[in-house]
């Protein structure tokens, strides 16, 4: 397969090149690579050619809760999306605490998927914060990180016994940031919206109190800790510091949590009902300052598909999280890129090549031997979100019914065309 | 009446939707009905065929009797969903249950939920006018028209004003949707109360002062609203007892004192006598609490009136 033409990413810049693919890889990359060499050609003339993004963190609600999304729908969502590797939250039901439901998900994924799911193991059993999983077992079945996502440990002597054992295995520890006793009853930020609205407020202090005990627990473990979906500009601050004096410390922003604050949830739209909710401007201009200063080392969807009927609800009963893959790089384009406030080639490398070495894979990057996972965007292309056009099996996003600029026409994963022309169906 | 004003078709969530001309159009037309209330024969047939259903997922006994006996003196025909026994108890979601009720033919619903928002999304699953009868902690606007009522009447214009609300500020409706119309008014409000019952920036949202100290809060009010304290509050480690709070933020002979001599009194019931508020000042010359109630069917009949396209 050859593609032709388009302006490849190219780390700091974009070049007119042509990317040559051999079977699952990247065989040469050049200025321009006869046709006759391919027997596919993607033409690209005016689009721009990226890595294949990653994700580091996906609910696609398979096994158990498949009426919000399964393998199939969250990873063809993914691909419209334009990643190639998306990683699945253990959330499900069951949750992914053993080696058999995470071989399960493996397995799917690799048979009906199109894109490649890692999967990341509970860090306690049922993530009920009580009795570590079995991390060695899971790792033989492929896990590339350990979390209680969707939930946080509260118990502090758990917590550190948990980090210090899965220390011995060399994968991070994914902390979701909630002091439960501080986020209870909340719905959205504790500000302006939650007095205005009559709705509980979760204040920033509940991610803050939970991310400074971790980031001690880190440095005293001297252990991998990532913090997911960052929002608050005291929390990001925190991992600034910790950084700097050395704690192995990595953490990730959502796309929303770059875009929206807490002024969205006003007439109780559901869709922006997420945790942690959306913050303040201020929190989320820190988000885009630590963005770009790479304390924060990449953007993560939280992919969190909820079913209509779920989040057609009073506020308070409605399910917290956004539905993302399909939206986050149109979104972080027309709002951010076209906007000025990042380098097209930085979203590029938060959404991809940082994210891929993140997770030690031979991807984010377009050159002579990486993985041929490409993304092929129409930065001048229409894409419009509604019921009718999402490949999700859900329709939760804020965007819903808004057009935005940045259109994914081709992803290759493995050297496999997944979304776009001659996509397999 | 005042022709230009249009209120057909309208909902009612909170006063933020609706001009300080429009909230004074409501007054005018209150009055109006007050004074039908006190006739012998308090009917008029002006909504006679048309269809009200009270929506109550909250107790309440006032506030539902006093949209029930407006609607009764309009001559509307009323049906009530109280959701004790209901399909909800048998897990229809709000939606299911409203596409049902609203089959049946309603041309105005009347909602009481103890969630926020929920009278949007009776609304949006209906299209027909929805009068907000109180949201959770979000809004109460047709007691705060009631209060606003009992204070126009009393004194005039509420241009100016200092007004003094006082209690748990946090858990109170009645409070934010009083703020709005008040300040649509010009009234110059304080909020006062524990610090554990304040909401995070309220002068930000509403524009009003914010005291702790209660014989502050009520220096020169022309107007003072006690509020209910509830006794859960103390349980969720809000405030100490229900005798500290009384030492604190009672409105006695001794408080009101701070305020200006003949500043009226107001609260939205129901009233814990000896707790907010004493007998010494709910009963006495000042105090416009029973006036509230009446003020509210009157009120209640002016929003129905207006929102059904009634005709003088």
């Amino acid at each position: 397969m050859l593609v032709k033409n388009g302006l490849v990413y190219q780390g700091d810049k974009f070049e007119k090149l042509d990317v040559l693919i051999k079977g699952t890889k990247i065989e040469r990359v050049a200025p321009s690579i006869d046709e006759t060499e391919a027997t596919k050609i993607i033409d690209a003339e005016g689009k721009h050619v990226f890595p294949g993004f990653v994700d580091l963190h996906t609910h696609l609600r398979d096994p158990g809760q498949t009426h919000k999304e399964d393998i199939i729908s969250g990873t063809k969502a993914a691909a419209k999306g334009g990643y190639t590797t998306i990683c699945a939250m253990p959330n499900t039901d069951p949750i992914v605490d053993n080696i058999a439901t995470v071989e399960y998900i493996k397995r799917k994924a690799k048979d009906v998927g199109y894109c490649k799911v890692s999967v990341i193991g509970a860090l306690t059993k049922k993530s009920e914060g009580k009795e570590l999983t079995e991390v060695a077992s899971m790792l033989e079945g492929g896990i590339v990180a350990v979390s209680d996502d969707g939930g946080c440990v509260q118990n502090t002597k758990i917590k550190l016994n948990a980090m210090k054992y899965v220390s011995n295995f060399n994968i991070p520890v994914i902390v979701h940031a909630e002091d439960y006793s501080l986020s209870a009853k909340g719905q959205i930020n504790a500000g302006t919206m939650s007095t205005k609205l009559g709705l509980g407020g979760i204040p920033a202090l509940a991610e803050e109190i939970i991310i400074s005990r971790d980031i001690m627990l880190a440095e005293n473990l001297n252990c991998h800790l990532h913090i997911a979906h960052i929002s608050t500009a005291k929390a990001i601050q925190m991992v600034r510091e910790a950084k700097s004096r050395g704690v192995k410390v990595t953490c990730e922003v959502t796309p929303h949590h770059l875009l929206l604050t807490e002024d969205a949830c006003d007439n109780y739209d559901t869709n922006t009902k997420v945790k942690p909710p959306l913050r303040t401007k201020k929190d989320r201009l820190a988000c885009l300052e630590g963005l770009l200063d790479d304390t924060i080392d990449f953007i993560a969807s939280d992919h969190a598909p909820h079913s209509d009927f779920e989040k057609e609800k009073e506020f308070n009963l409605a399910p917290f999280g956004i539905n993302v893959l399909e939206t986050s790089f149109a979104s972080l384009y027309t709002g951010l890129v076209m906007e000025n406030k990042i380098e097209l080639t930085k979203l590029i490398e938060k959404l991809s090549t940082s994210p891929a070495k993140f997770l030690k894979i031979n991807s984010g990057l377009i050159k002579e031997g990486c993985l041929a996972d490409i993304t092929v965007v129409d930065l001048e292309g229409d894409i419009h979100f509604s019921a009718e056009t999402m490949v999700s099996k859900s329709n939760n996003t804020p965007f819903i019914n808004q057009t935005f600029k940045g259109r994914v026409d081709t992803t290759i994963c493995d050297g496999v065309v997944t979304w776009g022309a001659g996509t397999k169906s | 009446m005042q022709n230009e004003l249009n209120f057909v078709g309208r909902c009612l969530y909170d006063l933020n939707d609706y001009t300080a001309e429009e909230i004074y159009a409501i007054l005018e037309a209150s009055k109006v009905m007050k004074e039908i209330n006190k006739r012998d024969y308090k009917k008029l047939p002006t909504l006679k065929g048309k269809t009200i259903c009270t929506l109550f997922f909250e107790n309440s006994t006032r506030t539902l009797m006093s949209f029930e006996l407006a609607a009764d003196r309009l001559s509307a025909d009323i049906v009530r969903f109280a959701s004790n026994g209901s399909s909800l108890a048998k897990g229809e979601s709000l939606q299911d249950t409203v596409y049902t009720i609203n089959a049946m033919g309603i041309d105005l619903y009347v909602i009481r939920h103890n969630l926020p928002g929920s009278p949007q999304l009776v609304h949006k699953h209906t299209g027909k006018p929805v009068l907000n009868a109180g949201d959770g902690h979000h809004a109460h606007p047709t007691q705060a028209l009631l209060d606003i009522f009992s204070i126009w009447e009393k004194l005039g214009s509420l241009d100016g004003l200092k007004i003094t609300l006082v209690g748990d500020i946090a858990h109170s409706r009645v409070v934010r949707s009083n703020l709005i119309g008040m300040k649509k008014l010009g009234a110059e409000v304080t909020v006062c109360g524990p610090k554990t019952l304040m909401p995070s920036q309220m002068s930000e949202v509403y524009g009003c002062k914010v005291e702790y100290d209660l014989k502050t809060a009520l220096k020169d009010a022309d107007v003072v609203m006690g509020l209910r304290m509830q006794l859960e509050r103390q349980s969720e480690g809000l405030f100490p007892s229900l005798e500290e709070y009384s030492k604190l933020f009672t409105l006695s002979k001794e408080t009101m004192k701070y305020a200006k001599k003949d500043a009226l009194v107001l609260h939205p019931g129901p009233m814990n006598r000896g707790i907010e508020i004493l007998p010494e000042i709910a009963d006495s010359s000042r105090s416009v609490i029973l006036e509230q109630v009446t003020n509210g069917v009157a009120v209640r009949m002016a929003l129905l009136f207006l929102m059904l396209g009634g005709r003088m």
